[in-house]
């Protein structure tokens, strides 16, 4: 398995000695022109990762602002083969950027879990998150997306016991999710207190860099778990950016970016302004 | 048919799976929850003080056991086999949901919990949920679709006046699938005190089997009954179909007698051969939703079908994983029944049985009168007579043309 550009950015952020800034957003929306547009500027406004959403019809573990950004995407017509055709756009714009999707298991179980993984690696796809795919159902999809070198990244949560971790860790590769709150994306706000002790628990049973996301929403709390994690993820506040661009009647691409870069400027600066 | 010896059918496995169906397709952060609630329930079925406090409790609160009642007028309409109705709509609030309430209600106070969440469809498992927990003092909350609110308003008030919080869900559709999104994304928000009461034979394991255990007193007391009545066991058992509770709670202590047919009827709505359904087995192909695979209504992408019925309690767009393998077996037979032809049988049951039956049952009984005559005069047709039409005679007057 490759996961290349996975380690190499983390290389090169622990080189940097700094966290990573990884950015949620939904394939689609609010139309796949300017989907794309978002993600060509991603990387230029400050993510490090990119996370790439492909709609679902029932996400049961988001909020409101990633669910509306799903129906947004339905509506544009983003199925998972235009999720595909999406990523492989914005590939071939960008040779190092990690892309990671991120969605729920029947799309790709529809799809076909070997023509998924295999048209994955071909849009130059690093990583596939399934939310609904706990290690207990993993291996039919973990044996696929070996095969075709993507790495299946897994999620880790406040409810994961040592027992669990172990289970989390045994298969997976790139970095491991941890979801910093129990709940759904963008309603609870992380408590870094709690965040920190089980970054290093989740490192040290997986062996790999810890994202964390679900509660991140400001610069500031960007900023404190930058201090404590390998990588920090927002979502819920980029759609959001999304949906009051639409009901403003303002560009939703700048919206977003400029959204990315202050998160991305505070997290860039949270270790660096440590050691002064 | 499929040639079932005794003794070999136990499903699901130790994973929840039934073949390939079944299953814990959840988040993370549930899948301790699960696995927790699988041991909790585990040790509560091989205690025999717990089954004798649901039993005292099915006896004197419930009502149990549901009549086994022939159906003399309704028989002599059709002119063939024996009809019989399994009188579930007998039950305390009106239909089988609170079979499975009263056990997993149990379940919940055994593990501590003091707060318990629902998803509803027609109301009936929001009103037999509220009902257990006012009976054991503890909180409710139950999430159910905007539609169904407007659908089914006499169960909204009910719940309320049993002390439960409804809460109205938009997304979506507004319907079943849309509440059970909903009540599970407040269980992964609380996580440490809530306990997630599913009102049908789907969801992560161990419902599907949990459910089926507790719905099956209602396929006990059936054999127990015809073999007094008949001396014989029944020809067919007939059951509507939404997530598929009442019909595996029939059909399952049959499942190794091989002479027994067990018929499962889905909601046509406007027609098979439309969008407007809600038969998963019939329509749909198999997939991942709500924590199990199943067969379900999606599109081909993968994105889930909202299902149609007049029935707020069958139009959800999957169905128990059991039933998939029941299916998949060829041990069950699935049939399907539409908007109109429920209404028809709804009416004709009222006026030939003095019964007026709640819209899910009606669509069995759309599809009794083929299947008696199947079965032939001298045999026995027991229909699973799970629901009764009170909730239902608003709907059913607007469906009329008849104000009230
Ligand atoms: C009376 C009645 N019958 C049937 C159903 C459908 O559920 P199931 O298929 O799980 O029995 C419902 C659901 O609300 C119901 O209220």
């Amino acid at each position: 398995m490759t996961t290349a550009r996975i380690d190499a950015r983390f290389a090169s952020l622990k080189a940097e000695g700094r966290a990573g800034f990884v950015a949620y957003v939904m394939a689609g929306d609010p139309t796949r022109d300017q989907a794309l547009e978002i993600l060509r500027g991603l990387p230029a406004a400050g993510a490090d990762i990119i996370e790439l959403g492909f709609p679902f019809s029932d996400p049961m573990a988001e909020g409101p602002p990633i669910q509306r950004a799903a129906l947004r995407g339905l509506k544009a017509g983003l199925t998972l083969k235009g999720t595909l055709d999406l990523a492989r756009a914005f590939r071939d714009g960008d040779a190092d950027t990690p892309l990671i999707l991120m969605g729920y298991l029947n799309p790709i179980e529809s799809y076909g879990h070997e023509a998924f993984a295999r048209d994955a690696a071909a849009a130059g796809v690093d990583g596939v998150i399934v939310v609904d795919c706990p290690p207990e159902e993993a291996d039919p999809l973990t044996d696929a997306l070996d095969a075709a070198e993507v790495s299946l990244i897994r999620l880790a949560t406040p409810t994961s016991d040592d027992a669990r971790l172990e289970l989390i860790a045994r298969r997976t590769s790139g970095f491991v999710y941890y979801v910093s709150v129990a709940g759904v994306t963008g309603v609870k706000e992380a408590q870094s207190a709690s965040v920190a002790p089980a970054v290093e628990r989740v490192r040290k049973a997986s062996g790999l860099p810890v994202a964390v996301g679900f509660g991140v929403k400001t610069p500031e709390r960007a900023a404190e778990i930058a201090r404590v994690a390998d990588a920090v993820v927002a979502g819920s506040v980029l759609v959001d950016e999304v949906a009051a661009a639409l009901e403003a009647g303002t560009s939703p691409v700048t919206a977003v970016l400029a959204r990315v870069q202050a998160l991305g400027d505070a997290v860039r600066g949270a270790r660096v302004t440590e050691t002064v | 048919m499929n040639a079932i010896i005794p003794n070999q059918y136990a499903m699901p496995d130790v994973e929840g799976r039934f073949g390939p169906y079944g299953g814990r397709f959840v988040a993370e952060t549930l899948m301790p929850l699960v696995l927790e609630l699988n041991q909790a329930y585990e040790a509560c079925k091989a205690d025999p003080t717990f089954q004798a406090e649901l039993d005292d409790y099915l006896t004197h609160y419930v009502g149990r056991p549901s009549p086994l009642y022939l159906a003399q007028r309704l028989t002599d309409h059709y002119e063939a086999a024996n009809i019989w109705f399994k009188r579930d709509e007998l039950n305390h609030t009106g239909a089988h949901k609170i079979n499975n309430c009263m056990g997993q209600i149990l379940l919940a106070m055994r593990m501590g919990k003091k707060r318990i969440i629902a998803e509803t469809g027609a109301g009936q498992h929001g009103v037999a949920t509220a009902t257990v927990c006012a009976r054991f003092g503890l909180q409710c909350v139950v999430y159910m679709g905007a539609a169904d609110v407007q659908r089914q308003s006499p169960n909204v008030f009910r719940m309320k006046l049993l002390g439960a919080e409804v809460i109205p869900v938009t997304s979506g559709r507004g319907t079943l699938k849309d509440a059970m999104n909903e009540a599970m994304r407040d269980w992964v928000t609380n996580v440490e005190d809530t306990y997630y009461l599913i009102g049908t034979a789907a969801g992560p394991h161990p419902y599907p089997a949990m459910v089926r255990d507790f719905q099956s007193v209602i396929g006990r007391e059936t054999r127990v009954q015809m073999l007094a009545r008949r001396e014989k066991l029944p020809d067919a058992c007939v059951a509507a179909i939404g997530g598929g509770s009442n019909a595996i709670g029939l059909f399952h202590p049959f499942i190794e007698d091989a002479g027994v047919r067990l018929i499962g009827i889905e909601a046509a709505g406007r027609g098979l051969d439309g969008p407007d359904h809600a038969a998963s087995l019939q329509g749909g192909r198999p997939g991942v939703l709500h924590g199990n695979r199943t067969y379900l209504l999606q599109d081909d992408d993968g994105q889930i079908l909202e299902g149609h019925s007049i029935s707020a309690g069958l139009d959800y767009p999957g169905i128990g994983p059991e039933h998939a393998w029941l299916k998949d077996l060829g041990r069950a037979e699935y049939r399907a029944a539409t908007d109109a032809e429920a209404l028809e049988a709804f009416q004709l049951c009222s006026k030939l049985e003095g019964i007026i039956p709640a819209l899910e049952p009606s669509h069995a009984l759309a599809r009794i009168g083929e299947i008696a005559h199947e079965v032939g005069k001298g045999g026995d047709v027991v229909l699973n007579m799970c629901g009764r039409g009170d909730k239902d005679i608003f709907a059913v007057a607007q469906h009329l043309g008849v104000e009230l």
